[in-house]
């Protein structure tokens, strides 16, 4: 899933107080999974929203509203009513969402209510964890189904850096070293001739550092 | 200059001779003044001296220039080289300009991460690591070409160094990675400061065991130590440094103002058991913002007169 964190009220009080009247608008799918803008999250920033306003003596009006996906347009077709009754919207998707929206509503200012974080699992209660960094050519197979690309701070292909130590990563203790993951793993597996093996430089034009990318599935076009 | 003679470094090694190399760090500023003290102090002790690359990621006078003064000195320099600030088309343009200027060592190394330098907000680059811009010189080297094929008008000839760490783990892992940087292209190794020689000795053994040791120029690396602080701290905090306990304590037993003489002493009993170990070609002394302790480690240690 795509993880995000919610800004600061500070930030966001910020950020919404040109408006009068502006919608909250969550996202049900990511966004909820990991607690930064699901329906519930959008009523707490709601309430602490109408609260601090009313203590700095800004008057509000603040509406709520959560759809399904805010990266698919049949889903935010249905928060367009809503949106329509505002003069703008703090939307609590991911980046991507706060896009489509955007390009849904010509008219209104959408402003983003998160920081959009990675491309992550939830380790374990509370814990979200980066996994991918979608560059575009897989490369799991070889590395015993663990991301050097995106979990090795420097992103090296070819092993552990001299800073990995008691498993850990040399930016941070806290911090497992991919490579050390990748090895134990591989040993598991019986497959540590992997580790011998020359890896090329890495092709990133299949990643962001080749520009935008657009997938076309022509066989799904109408 | 001829553009295909060896480097100085590489002859006494090929000639089998115990070399003995340094670090020269580049001042934070553009003054060549601190660069050419640092050489002074060199000269004459040491084969060739390694010039680092914004070390743990502090913005320095750049490598190239650095060694580009030293050069000017008649020092030999080697000139290091981090993956973590230009991508593959910085580098190989920089490999190609360095040569040009005389330069004929390469030190290739991923670098330490941004986020202990000065400078933490940094983008970082690492495009390729420290094994493909070894692979990258050899090829350079060895077929004319760039990383793209074009052959070039006049290739780098470097000869090659890579880093290896014995103290760093997964520890079995570590001869395997010494093994993929001399494939890779690696001429010779400058190791992490050695301190905990049991566990050096049991590389090298290792390496021997896989007859790496004679394909490649291992220099051990050494930094002598001012204070039971500093050798707890390099312990502590310094990303990948082992320094036993019994060591720490004995710089610790000493009074104060003898832990200077005591660190050395540490230092030229390494050095002497470091010729002693079969595989092990030299020696490299990394006496950070210390250069003027060099000359009297190599004395000391009888390796004067250089070749
Ligand atoms: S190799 Fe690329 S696509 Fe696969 S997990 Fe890593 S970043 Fe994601
Ligand atoms: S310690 Fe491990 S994860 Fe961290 S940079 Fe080095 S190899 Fe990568």
């Amino acid at each position: 899933m795509i993880v995000a964190e919610q800004k600061p009220l500070s930030e966001i009080k910020e950020i919404i107080a040109p408006y009068k009247k502006i919608l909250i608008l969550g996202c049900g799918t990511c966004m909820k999974t990991c607690f930064a803008g699901g329906e519930d999250e959008v009523a707490v920033l709601a309430s602490a929203l109408r609260l601090a306003c009313k203590k700095d003596g800004k008057e509000i009006e603040i509406e709520e509203f959560t759809i399904e996906r805010q990266c698919e347009d049949e889903f935010i077709q249905e928060s367009a009513p809503a949106v329509s009754r505002n003069e703008g919207v703090l939307s609590l998707a991911c980046g991507a969402g706060v896009q489509a929206l955007a390009r849904g509503f010509a008219r209104t200012p959408v402003m983003p209510g998160v920081n959009t974080t990675f491309i992550g699992v939830l380790e374990k209660q509370g814990i979200f964890t980066e996994e991918c960094s979608g560059c575009g050519d897989c490369r799991l197979d070889i590395f015993g189904g663990i991301c050097p690309v995106t979990r090795c701070a420097k992103k090296l292909l070819n092993g552990p850096c001299g800073g990995s130590q008691n498993g850990k990563c040399e930016i941070n203790p806290e911090t497992d070293c991919a490579w050390q993951l990748i090895i134990d793993r591989l040993k598991a597996l019986g497959q540590m001739h992997s580790l011998r093996r020359y890896i090329p430089p890495k092709n990133w034009r299949t990643s962001l550092s080749g520009g935008p990318r657009k997938l076309v599935r022509e066989d799904h076009m109408i | 200059m001829n553009m295909n003679a060896q480097s100085r470094l590489q002859e006494i090694l090929s000639k089998g001779d115990f070399a003995v190399t340094a670090e020269c760090g580049p001042p934070r500023g553009a003054n060549p003044e601190v660069v050419r003290k640092k050489g002074e102090l060199l000269k004459g002790y040491v084969d060739a001296v390694n010039v680092t690359d914004n070390q743990t990621a502090i913005v320095r006078m750049s490598s190239i220039a650095a060694c580009s003064h030293l050069l000017q000195m008649g020092l030999e320099p080697v000139m290091q080289m981090v993956t973590r600030d230009r991508n593959r088309i910085a580098l190989q343009s920089d490999i190609m300009g360095a040569y040009s200027l005389g330069i004929k060592n390469i030190l290739c190394l991923s670098g330490d991460h941004q986020s202990f330098g000065s400078q933490p907000d940094a983008l970082n680059v690492f495009d390729i690591d420290s094994m493909n811009l070894i692979r990258t010189v050899q090829t350079m080297r060895e077929q004319g070409k760039d990383m793209s094929g074009f052959e070039l008008n006049g290739p780098p000839r470097m000869f090659i160094g890579a880093a290896a760490n014995p103290f760093a783990d997964p520890f079995e892992y570590r001869v395997i990675r010494l093994a993929k940087k001399i494939d890779a292209g690696a001429d010779f190794i400058q190791t992490q400061c050695i301190y905990n020689m049991d566990r050096f000795k049991e590389w090298m053994k290792m390496a021997r065991d896989e007859g790496l040791s004679e394909k490649v120029h291992i220099l051990g690396g050494v930094t002598p130590m001012k204070s039971a602080g500093m050798a707890r701290f390099m312990n502590n905090k310094v990303a990948g440094m082992d320094v036993p306990e019994p060591l720490i304590k004995r710089m610790a037993g000493v009074p104060k103002e003898k832990a200077i003489e005591e660190g050395l002493k540490i230092c030229l009993e390494t050095i002497a058991e470091l010729r002693e170990i079969e595989g092990v070609h030299g020696v490299h002394i990394m006496a950070i913002e210390w250069e003027e302790i060099v000359g009297q480690i190599v004395e000391a240690s009888g390796l004067t007169p250089r070749p």
